[in-house]
């Protein structure tokens, strides 16, 4: 099987083999035969005798290595076919392609930047964090795989987590953001709108209101506290402080995912989210992946340094 | 030929191009060509090992994409430049051309002084035309050998020092010079000095005017600016004709004779191997090697030179004088060619002084287009690519405006080093409900701090509030 015939059919392959060699030929042949002329009776000249508008036809020869030119074309075609892909389904005795090209350029990247790489996975996270080339390595990785979702500032978006708030839905240590990126995470807050019905949702996203520290009717948030306490509570904690080994976030702070507006948090409570963190083991391979979480790491503590300075 | 009942005749198409033994010369116009020769290779050989600011003054460095020429440092986003820089010389050659013919091809094209080089060493092994053609139609003698051998060891340092000098343009000079040393050039590098160093032995050691024959486009295309009054290397046949031998001091008009002696050594000197007297041919670079050497006989023959002269097809025709010649050079072919050639030059220098060294380019985020913050504020993120092209490092203040209460968050400075890029993100914030949903034009200005020359750039974008 060759990379040739994964696109094109047999005959297809045939054809064009036959009608590339013809044409060889058939250019070796014109210039073959046209290296003289013969013509009829010793009367005509071409030289100086024909005039058009006043232009007089000379008998110029070409010169030799102009035609020589267009034999070395000709032999730059057949080796060129012999040599790499070209002609029907060959693949060339060099058996060169675009992607062995490719992956040997891989190969020695690699294989230049392996030493640099060996030398950060000896060092944890938080010793990499600490190493401007390394947080500089994975600040380039960030803005290549990682701010299509959390933004090219680290501050997410609706449904991705803010990276530099110093808040963490599942764990912000050194080594749980690598088990983070390396295993991805899968947050499920499941819907409710069967469980529980309209009046109850309401009082419940009341509760959930006054948990982060906002005026509400009291009275609908007592309801709903009692409700919390029997469903909410096993993921979101009796306190609503959350859950990092579950990704159930804290309910306490101002940090809202999905919105903390009454209407976002019944949408959350009626629909249920799903957060979805890819993993990045096999994308990326773990060196890579460690001094991405060194980077974010990093990150975040310089942004809860300026926090605490304010 | 056999003379059978057919009667046909065989010709060749294509022939083996003659060897042309060009005469050497000297006078006026080979003067100059001296001249301009050692001030253009003076350049070319010279430059490369120019230095400017602790760098190669002229460097067009491949593989950082930047191209630095003295004070300027060009990246790929000035292409723009070049486009003029290819237009300028258009221009030029369109308006030299149409004055004053090919004198580009006789004074100035790489092919024309490599192969005037190259000559010059022939003729200091093999002689001058006779004793080279002489030479070439003798056997192989050790005196030979030599002649040829030294010819071509000469040749061939020329040429790999030609493609050093060419490559050194490309890969630090210096150190390359080094490397070749050392024998441990890249393999891009050796390829195009061995490359750049055999089109160079080959073109001027042995193709010469059959590059101007049969490659060289330009001097096809030349012809077609040509006009009448277009300054040629010309031979006036109404002087000369007819030609033909005489004896010193017989007067030629008595003997039914015009100027030209037929001597036949404008014919020997032509390095492209065409006797001027058919006239006007495309053949013709324009190098008035003839008007030198036929000067020179007029001279001994005490007639008045310029029997081959530069002279108009007009000037010819009309038997007019320089000033009629003169009077003629500024007509509307000219003149547009020269307003357009004015105001190119005049735009490409402007614009190079007016250059801002500071480019930015403003990348919004494809997913985060706009956040609401702590339920008082609307938040976009910008990224900015800065793209520094001056030789000092800068630090860049951004600040916003077009939106009223619009404020920088965070991200207000970025570092940028000398001749390099940065990016930094910044966050602009606006209060909620101060703008309506959709987008909102705004300005992002990025200025240098104090120190150094200032540096400004303003650059739009839009501020988006969800609905």
């Amino acid at each position: 099987m060759t990379a040739a015939e994964s696109y094109l059919p047999a005959g297809w392959a045939w054809y064009i083999a036959i009608v590339t060699v013809a044409s060889l030929a058939y250019c070796l042949w014109v210039l073959i035969s046209n290296n003289t002329r013969k013509l009829p009776g010793e009367e005509v000249k071409l030289h100086g005798t024909n005039v058009w508008d006043g232009l007089r036809e000379y008998d110029n020869p070409l010169p030799r290595w102009w035609r020589n030119l267009f034999y070395i074309t000709v032999f730059f075609a057949s080796a060129y076919l012999i040599l790499y892909p070209g002609i029907g389904v060959s693949t060339g005795i060099l058996g060169w392609s675009s992607s062995g090209l490719h992956k040997a350029e891989v190969e020695a990247t690699e294989k230049r930047v392996a030493p640099m790489f060996e030398n950060y996975a000896k060092q944890d996270v938080a010793a990499l964090a600490a190493d401007e080339g390394a947080t500089k390595i994975g600040a380039s990785l960030f803005q290549a795989y990682c701010i299509q979702c959390h933004g090219s500032d680290m501050r997410g978006a609706k449904g991705f987590p803010n990276l530099v708030d110093a808040d963490w839905q599942w764990t912000g240590t050194p080594e749980g953001i690598l088990e983070t990126i390396l295993g991805g995470r899968n947050a499920a807050m499941p819907a409710f709108n069967e469980q529980l019905n309209k009046d109850q949702i309401a009082d419940v996203v009341n509760y959930v209101i006054q948990l982060s520290g906002r005026q509400v009717d009291v009275a609908s948030a007592a309801r709903g506290e009692a409700t919390f306490k029997t469903v909410c509570a096993a993921c979101h904690g009796p306190e609503g402080k959350g859950m990092q080994a579950l990704g159930a976030p804290n309910l306490t702070d101002s940090t809202w995912l999905y919105g903390g507006s009454a209407a976002a948090i019944t949408e959350t409570l009626v629909k249920g989210r799903a957060g979805v963190m890819p993993a990045f083991k096999d994308f990326l391979g773990e060196p890579r992946v460690k001094l991405l979480a060194a980077y974010v790491y990093a990150q975040s503590r310089e942004a809860e340094r300026t926090a605490s300075t304010q | 030929m056999g003379s059978s009942a057919a009667e046909s005749k065989v010709i060749e198409l294509y022939k083996a191009a003659p060897k042309i033994y060009p005469k050497s010369v000297s006078g006026r116009f080979a003067r100059l060509r001296v001249f301009t020769l050692l001030v253009t290779q003076l350049v070319f050989y010279g430059l490369a090992w120019l230095q400017w600011n602790g760098r190669q003054a002229v460097l067009f460095d491949l593989v950082e994409r930047k191209f630095y020429i003295f004070g300027w440092i060009f990246w790929p986003q000035d292409v723009l430049y070049l486009a003029f820089i290819l237009i300028i010389s258009a221009y030029s050659l369109f308006f030299v051309t149409a004055i004053a013919g090919r004198v580009f091809c006789g004074y100035a094209c790489p092919q024309t002084v490599y192969t005037e080089i190259f000559m010059w060493v022939e003729r200091w092994f093999e002689g001058d035309r006779a004793a080279r053609m002489k030479l070439d139609r003798g056997p192989w003698t050790r005196e030979k050998l030599w002649r040829k051998g030294g010819k071509h060891a000469v040749w061939i340092l020329m040429a790999l020092w030609t493609g050093f000098t060419f490559v050194g343009y490309f890969t630090p000079i210096r150190d390359l010079a080094v490397k070749v040393t050392t024998l441990s050039t890249g393999p891009w590098e050796t390829f195009w000095i061995l490359f750049y160093g055999f089109a160079t032995w080959g073109n001027a050691g042995f193709m010469r005017e059959q590059v101007c024959k049969y490659m060289c486009p330009y001097a096809r295309f030349q012809s077609v600016m040509f006009d009448r009054d277009t300054m040629i290397v010309t031979y006036d046949a109404a002087r000369g004709e007819p030609r033909g031998s005489r004896k010193k001091g017989v007067d030629p008009a008595s003997a039914g004779l015009g100027a030209c002696v037929d001597c036949s050594l404008c014919v020997q000197v032509c390095p492209t191997g065409i006797d001027i007297r058919n006239g006007l041919q495309y053949e013709c670079i324009g190098c008035a090697a003839c008007i030198d050497v036929c000067d020179s006989v007029m001279d001994k023959l005490n007639y008045p030179r310029g029997l081959v002269r530069y002279a108009t097809e007009n000037a010819i025709e009309k038997q007019w004088g320089w000033r009629e010649v003169r009077a003629h050079i500024l007509r509307p072919r000219i003149m547009i060619y020269g307003v357009v050639l004015v105001l190119l030059v005049g735009g490409l220098l402007s614009s190079l002084v007016l250059r801002n060294p500071l480019k930015v380019d403003v990348i919004r985020d494809a997913r985060v287009l706009a956040r609401e913050v702590e339920g008082q504020w609307i938040e976009n993120v910008y990224r900015l690519n800065v793209m520094n092209a001056s030789e000092a490092a800068h630090r860049l203040r951004v600040s916003v405006e077009g939106i009223d209460g619009a404020r920088l968050d965070r991200g207000g400075l970025i570092a940028v080093d000398a001749a390099s890029n940065a990016s930094g993100t910044v966050a602009v914030r606006v209060p909620v409900g101060a703008l309506s949903p959709g987008t909102h034009p705004l300005q992002l200005i990025i200025e240098s701090e104090a120190g150094g020359a200032p540096l400004a750039v303003r650059e739009k974008s839009t501020f988006m509030v969800p609905r």
